[in-house]
């Protein structure tokens, strides 16, 4: 697996084979963090978040300074000169004067492809609007590999919001070229996933969806059921936000309605989707996930540098 | 009414009717010194009616963004009096330029320098697909 000087946008630009190396990769470093301590020094990471985010930026700048490198960067629009009306490539041509591999967070779907065109050095997505979050996603199929031993053969319950979900779109890219993965796709009409992330799951051969409303319909079945928020401001209208909200809040009731080796994800934050009354049941795992995060992106940046 | 043939040039065939302005706007000859001329409402015995457009001295079209606009027609290049080349159109692979991303929240919206890029990804539906943010498009 060689993947220097490449930029991480969404999960297609790397390979199965590539997306396994780099999983196994952040395991070992899991496993013996210390031997990694001092991999990153003398490299720079700009964190560029026009967004707001705590999990991916703190885990980004944990995960390289964990690696010994430094960090640089801005969180908000408002502290960058994109509030003075600069372009997304001007300013990441500029950190790339200074940096050596840099993570943008934007509120504009497609942003990073735009940065990663115009920068010189590595770019990672950290999230381009409703779009694609490939670290996370990273993340993801990092935890299903360690809770299951597999990333085929599942049925994998994707449940929310799932038209803005940009964690889901990016998961079910990633898992559709995986052999054997079913999914089963729980929103709202109004919150379908979009066009183009069925197109990919149906040309990806061994991999079949469908799509249903209510999430107790389909508990027994799954190996997997990846939680996200449904936002009531995204209904379009009271009557259905009214019939369907509890549809899409797990508790302890609806658990019992599942496998006993059913796993739950989520990539956090979570609201009011998944009672705390969940979170001490051990098929809970999305504290794990975000602890994982964090070597997975320590795995990521290291092949992006070209450090072994 | 009889137009001239050409020497030297291309002609767009079986356009299909209606349009041929449309495809002489892309082709942005508006400006040009040599002879163009757009012939509607042609007889065609394929489509029942059709336009025709033919330019003097210019061989060098986008053929790929004219598939866009009407697939179903043919650009003949004439050298000498007689076609050299006929070339059927179909839709492109790949289109700069020519569609718009509608989506609202595509960075093709607030970042000036990008060109609008598309991808063919459905040819019997016309669905293409935007190159930064995927949204799907029909024709």
């Amino acid at each position: 697996m060689n993947l220097t000087g490449r930029s991480f946008i969404e999960p297609p630009d790397f390979s199965v084979e590539e997306l396994d190396g780099l999983i196994d990769f952040a395991g070992e470093i899991m496993a013996k963090p210390s031997a990694y301590a001092e991999r990153a020094k003398g490299s720079l990471l700009a964190t560029l978040f026009y967004e707001p985010s705590t999990r991916t930026r703190f885990s980004f700048e944990a995960a390289m300074l964990k690696l010994g490198g430094q960090v640089i960067g801005f969180s908000g629009e408002q502290s960058s000169s994109a509030a003075k009306g600069e372009s997304i490539s001007d300013t990441i041509r500029t950190v790339a004067c200074y940096a050596d591999i840099a993570v943008i967070r934007h509120p504009k779907e497609g942003s990073a492809k735009v940065a990663a065109a115009a920068a010189g050095i590595p770019v990672i997505n950290g999230g381009d609007g409703g779009h694609q979050h490939p670290t996370q996603t990273l993340t993801d199929l990092m935890t299903i590999k360690l809770e299951k031993g597999r990333l085929s053969n599942l049925k994998v319950g994707l449940c929310g919001d799932l038209k803005f979900g940009r964690t889901v779109h990016s998961l079910a890219r990633a898992l559709c070229r995986y052999d054997g993965i079913e999914f089963i796709l729980i929103s709202p009409e109004e919150l379908r996933v979009p066009d183009y992330v069925k197109v990919d799951i149906s040309g990806a051969g061994g991999c079949a969806y469908r799509e249903v409303e209510r999430m107790q319909d389909v508990l027994p079945e799954l190996d997997i059921l990846y939680m996200t928020r449904v936002q009531k401001e995204r209904f379009f209208n009271e009557e259905d936000y009214i019939r369907l909200k509890d549809s899409y809040i797990l508790d302890a009731e609806k658990m019992r309605l599942a496998r006993e080796d059913m796993t739950v994800m989520h990539p956090l934050p979570r609201v009011n989707e998944i009672a705390a009354e969940v979170d001490s049941d051990p098929r809970a795992v999305y504290f794990k996930q975000a602890k994982n995060g964090m070597y997975a992106r320590m795995a990521l940046i290291l092949s992006l540098l070209g450090i072994e | 009414m009889e137009v001239n043939s050409i020497n030297k040039g291309i002609v767009i065939d079986h356009i299909r009717a209606g349009l041929g302005m449309k495809v002489l706007d892309h082709l942005g000859v508006d400006q040009a010194k040599d002879t163009v001329a757009l012939i509607m409402n042609a007889t065609s015995a394929k489509h029942g009616r059709k336009d025709i457009i033919k330019i003097e001295n210019l061989t060098d079209v986008d053929i790929a963004a004219l598939g866009l606009f009407d697939h179903s027609a043919t650009v003949n290049v004439i050298e000498d009096g007689k076609i050299k080349q006929k070339i059927h159109l179909s839709l492109p692979e790949t289109v700069r330029g020519v569609i718009k991303c509608k989506n609202p929240r595509c960075v093709t919206s607030v970042e000036p320098s990008i060109q609008h890029i598309f991808h063919l990804v459905d040819a019997g539906r016309e669905e293409y697909r935007c190159e930064y943010c995927d949204e799907i498009v029909r024709l």
